[in-house]
């Protein structure tokens, strides 16, 4: 247990904390991407999913505590993270010209955050109902509240903007959590690099889709 | 001066053991009472203060660079030597030892050598253990290569970077030691002095070259692993920090100096392109193994290397050579290069330098698997010159490499000053008047892993060392002697830059001191040196202060020391009467142009006493008796 | 040629720094960077000002003495080159080179552009070795290595040490330095039986020197003089990882686990 402990608050181990919990995070966005692609199959299936994921309490508070746990650690082992990274380099360079910093890398910094402030709000619009749009919630009827409240074009724009964080995020933490956890090889770099892209992209797509479709009354009308 | 070998007597091929067995050994529990001091991290310094940690001595070793890894033994590219005879191809270590005597024209301690050839091995095996990353074979054993006109495939080596590997496998065990607290590690701190006390040398003065902090290191015994001069020649393959300091403050405090005019030109270097010039780099040697060196026939012809008809090139070393070829030893190389360039047959800028073609080799072998073989030397040419080794042929030219002369030291590698030894580059003991390649490194690691750790037991065990304290008034003279010297240097408000009288110095000593020497010019070059060396105390200027980080002053310290030792060098040269290795005295030659040696009048060692400033030194000299090799002149033909 | 230089000057550790402006003129394209630099420091002793301080040694490239960050890249615009060997024909005629030392917490700055690196040393020596005393090696040719296996060792063991992975890192991480020792002496048969431990004193030394932490960003590899592969710190994260299970503890009983 000791070695266990030691191991993960090196920077060796705080990164692999960063991997894991990243990953159970994408995890969840791509089920939950899944389950909106089910608005365009229709009120019934989508309320239904809906259903079914709070049909057991101890399954849903069981998936609810995996993602606060991931949520929590990648946001505190974040922190520290980047607290350490300050720390390393208190006097910057007057000129620095980067060869291969991508922007996405750049800016992890900055998306994770805005994503962290994005969920909370999210949480609060559409599992504790708070009170968006001058429609009212509606406890369990998914559906109409989606429908609702992406009609705000401020709202779907809100959504889109933060997806777009989400997966960009994502460009440089998908191959970022394959290195950490020490899978890296110049015969698959490229290949995992596609691979992540790849998905984040899908997910961008996926998750852009639905607040689009209601916006421009391609569904939901 | 005394000057006693302390060679054992009998059969040499079993002497070592003889002599290990005869010493008297520390006992275990006293050997944590003894304080070393080691001068110097490369592979001499770093393997000896490793290993006499790692037998229980308490040890201080000192480096002027920031860390130990960074040693000038880590420029050395082409290999090691070892008489494993792996390849199976009639090596031993009589060969290797009679190798190396004979490359170096006999002008080797007999005794010395046969050891070194008799430790190669351990080298190799000691050096795999610590993970050096040897070039292998696919059946996973080593792979060897000849080297540098060998005539078997003795060489070990790790792609280009043979020295770097090796010594950081010493390094690492170094700081295995340093963290288990056996070794305290002094970094950026210069000797600048050594103490004796009662006639041994008991301590050393250093300077911290950050805070300019001066003070005293007391120890029951002194390794100065200190590498060699070739820097007073400004221009050489050194690293810009090497110097003579410490040897020659030893030197002035009693220690003989040996051979000081034995320094080896290196064929295979990147010509100097301009007079900002600060450093040679030298390029493996490996490469006269596959490329062939040439000039235009005609002086003065000024085409492009690939519009020069075959008929047209003089391969002057295929041409004077046919057995060697390319091959020849390296001051037969550089000599042949000096004397075609001397004729105006030489190329490029200023037309020093002659061409190394890869034409024949690329036709061979395709240019990737030329590419495997020298990528790295070529990528490196490229760097430097701008220009494509592929496409057209490399320009080189001989430069400064090695200092054969250093320290005189006898059988346990210490010098005329009791407790004060000398290893690797810095002593004179086993390479004579010329040291063959991929032999540094195995010099200096046999001293630092399998000769000092002996040796020095023996002195200590059987030397009654007094209780020395660095408070004493031997240590605080020394302290009062360097910081007047820098208050000196400071105080100075002259013309010019240390660099400047530098360049000068090492000129002078490179037209007459360099690869051919004639009286006339050593004599009017040991006048003029003392000149020198006063427009350098008058007209030197040193700026900042000694209580900080500056390198204008470190640097100024050791130019000021090159100034007097270049003197010597030319001295040097001049009484030895004949030519021998890279000692090419034009007077002393055959009729075709060969160094002639003179056995019967310098068949010795030459070792100069130090009698106090404004006194002539006086020569000394070890008599060399040859019982195991034939005595032979050379020839490569 | 004619260049003017921005020059990081910086009296001591405890002062605080400046770039200062100074013109070269008169530079030959076919100079080093650090010829550069001599010709400017002789003529400001010649003026009487202080030469710039820098760090430098074997000028070849191998001993990993100097480096420093040239505008804005450690080690200047060419890649797989050390400082020393960059030569004044990668920059062009009238170009401002803004020149800085490296910037680290674990590098504090000793003057102008010389840094203290010495943290580096304590990482090798906290775990970067394989401990074979003098005298108790077998035969070389007693364990053989597998080519591939030596020359991929060979390719992590060219690390000169010069910290301009450090440098470069956005995070001032030492990762690339680290992992190409773990990797040299881990793929090695000599560097077995200490590599879980050597993987975890290293990773801690590393740590407690406050290097930052890796966030991939590759910088590290692209101004690597030696370019040494990034797999290297894939290799240093998987022996780590493997280490919290594999490093040979001993029990209170006395025997190990």
């Amino acid at each position: 247990m000791a070695a266990i402990w030691y191991f993960l608050r090196s920077t060796i181990g705080l990164k692999v904390v960063m991997a894991v919990s990243g990953f159970f995070l994408f995890g969840f966005l791509v089920e939950h991407m899944i389950g909106n692609l089910l608005f365009f199959l229709g009120p019934d299936l989508l309320n239904g999913y809906a259903e079914l994921l709070h049909a057991s309490q101890l399954f849903l508070w069981t998936a609810r505590s995996v993602m606060i746990l991931a949520a929590g650690f990648h946001a505190t082992t974040a922190l520290v993270l980047y607290l350490r990274q300050r720390a390393a380099r208190p006097v910057g360079y007057r000129r620095t010209r980067s060869r291969t910093f991508s922007y996405a890398a750049r800016t992890m910094k900055y998306t994770g955050p805005l994503v962290l402030v994005f969920v909370l709000f999210h949480l609060a619009h559409f599992t504790l109902g708070w009170q968006v749009t001058p429609a009212p919630f509606v406890e369990g009827d998914v559906y109409a509240n989606v429908v609702a409240s992406f009609q705000h074009t401020w709202v779907a724009v809100v959504y889109v903007v933060a997806v777009l964080l989400v997966g960009f995020h994502f460009i440089h933490g998908g191959h970022s959590l394959f290195e950490s956890l020490g899978v890296r090889h110049p015969r698959f770099d490229g290949l995992i690099r596609t691979v992540t892209g790849g998905f984040a992209v899908a997910v961008t797509v996926g998750f852009v889709a639905l607040p689009c479709a209601i916006l421009f009354k391609l569904a939901g009308g | 001066m005394d000057l006693k070998a302390n060679v054992p007597s009998g059969p040499i091929d079993t002497a070592w053991s003889r002599h290990k067995f005869e010493m008297k050994l520390v006992s275990p529990a006293n050997k944590r009472k003894y304080n070393l001091i080691v001068v110097g991290s490369g592979l001499a310094g770093a393997s000896a203060a490793a290993s006499l940690a790692e037998l229980g001595y308490e040890v201080r070793c000192f480096c002027y660079q920031d860390s130990p890894r960074r040693a000038h033994s880590i420029g050395a590219q082409g290999g090691i030597n070892a008489a494993k005879n792996y390849a199976n191809d009639g090596d031993s270590v009589f060969r290797l030892f009679y190798d190396t005597v004979k490359g170096g024209d006999f002008r080797a301690r007999e005794a010395n050598v046969y050891r070194l050839a008799e430790v190669s091995g351990n080298i190799i095996d000691q050096c795999v253990a610590q993970g050096v990353p040897f070039a292998r074979e696919y059946s996973g054993y080593l792979a060897n290569r000849s080297f540098g006109g060998a005539q078997v495939s003795r060489t070990f080596y790790a792609r280009g970077q043979t020295g770097q590997q090796l010594l950081l496998g010493a390094y690492q065990a170094l700081s295995r030691q340093i963290a288990a607290g056996k070794v305290t590690m002094y970094p950026r701190t210069e000797m600048l002095d050594l103490v004796l006390v009662d006639g041994k040398a008991r301590g050393i003065v250093t300077r911290d070259l950050v805070s300019g902090k001066v003070e005293s290191h007391a120890g029951d015994a002194v390794i100065l692993a200190t590498g060699g001069y070739g820097n007073v020649f400004f221009l050489s393959t050194n690293a810009k920090g090497s110097n003579v300091t410490a040897i020659w403050r030893a030197h002035k405090l009693g220690a003989g100096f040996a051979n000081p005019c034995f320094t080896q030109i290196h064929p295979t270097c990147i010509p100097v392109s301009g007079d900002y010039q600060s450093k040679l780099t030298l390029m493996s040697e490996s490469l006269r193994n596959d490329g062939r060196v040439w000039v235009p026939t005609k002086a003065g012809d000024n085409r492009k290397p690939r519009d020069i008809a075959e008929g047209d090139r003089d391969y002057y070393l295929e041409r004077r050579y046919p057995a060697f070829g390319n091959l020849v030893p390296r001051d037969v190389a550089s000599r042949a290069a000096k004397a075609v360039c001397d004729e105006g047959k030489g190329v490029g800028p200023g037309g020093r330098s002659v061409y190394l073609d890869f034409a024949d080799a690329i036709k061979r072998l395709g240019e990737g698997g030329v590419r495997e073989r020298y990528g790295n030397l070529f990528d490196m040419y490229e760097r430097i010159t701008a220009e494509d080794p592929y496409k057209g042929p490399m320009r080189i030219y001989p430069a400064v490499h090695y200092a054969m002369g250093g320290l005189w030291v006898d059988y346990n590698l210490m010098s005329t000053i009791p407790g004060l030894f000398v290893l690797g580059e810095a002593n004179f003991s086993d390479h004579g008047a010329n040291r063959l390649g991929a032999s540094a490194l195995m010099q200096g690691l046999a001293d630092g892993y399998f000769v000092i750790p002996y040796t020095i037991g023996g002195y200590l065990a059987s030397t009654k060392l007094a209780k020395v304290d660095r408070e004493g008034q031997d240590f605080k003279r020394a302290e009062v002697e360097v910081n007047e010297r820098t208050k000196r240097l400071l105080g100075n408000k002259g013309k010019r830059t240390a660099m400047s009288l530098h360049r000068e110095l090492g000129k002078l000593l490179w037209e007459n001191c360099g690869m051919a020497r004639n009286a006339a010019g050593l004599r009017a070059t040991a006048a003029r040196i003392p000149e020198l060396r006063e427009e350098f105390w008058s007209q030197v200027i040193v700026p900042g202060s000694g209580s900080d980080l500056n390198q204008a002053l470190e640097y100024a310290g050791r130019v000021a020391d090159f100034m007097e030792f270049g003197e010597i060098m030319c001295l040097d040269a001049l009484e030895r009467s004949e030519s021998c290795g890279c000692h090419y005295r034009e007077e002393f030659q055959t009729e075709e142009g060969e160094a002639k040696r003179n056995d019967a009048e310098f068949a010795h060692v030459a070792v100069w006493e130090y009698r106090g400033p404004g006194q002539a030194e006086r020569r000394h000299t070890e008599p060399l008796t040859f019982e195991n090799v034939h005595l032979a002149q050379r020839s490569y033909k | 040629m004619n260049v003017v230089l921005m020059v990081w000057r910086q009296e001591n550790r405890d002062t605080a720094g400046r770039l200062q402006r100074i013109e070269a003129k008169d530079i030959s394209s076919e100079m080093s960077f650090l010829e550069m630099l001599d010709v400017v420091n002789e003529r400001l002793i010649l003026a009487g000002e202080r030469p710039i301080a820098f760090d430098h040694d074997c000028r070849e490239g191998i001993c990993g003495s100097c480096g420093v960050v040239i505008n804005g890249t450690a080690h200047g615009p060419r890649r797989g080159t050390t400082t020393c060997q960059l030569h004044m024909r990668e920059f062009h005629d009238g170009q401002t080179i803004v020149i800085e030392p490296y910037r680290a917490k674990p590098f504090p700055v000793l003057r102008d552009l010389v840094v203290d690196r010495s943290a580096l040393d304590r990482i090798t020596a906290a775990g970067g070795f394989v401990s074979a005393s003098t005298g108790s090696a077998p035969d070389g040719n007693a364990i053989p290595v597998a080519k591939p296996k030596a020359e991929a060792a060979m390719d992590a063991a060219a690390c000169i040490g010069c910290g301009a992975c450090v440098a470069a890192c956005p995070n001032a991480a030492a990762m690339l330095f680290v992992g190409a020792k773990i990797s040299h002496l881990g793929l090695l048969p000599q560097g077995q039986p200490e590599r879980w431990m050597r993987a975890e004193a290293m990773v801690a030394a590393m740590d407690r020197e406050g290097f930052g932490p890796c966030t991939n960003v590759t910088e590290c590899a692209a101004v690597c003089p030696k370019e040494i592969n990034l797999s290297v710190i894939a290799r240093m994260n998987r022996d780590r990882m493997a280490a919290v299970f594999l490093v040979a503890r001993r029990s209170p009983r006395g025997d190990t686990a």
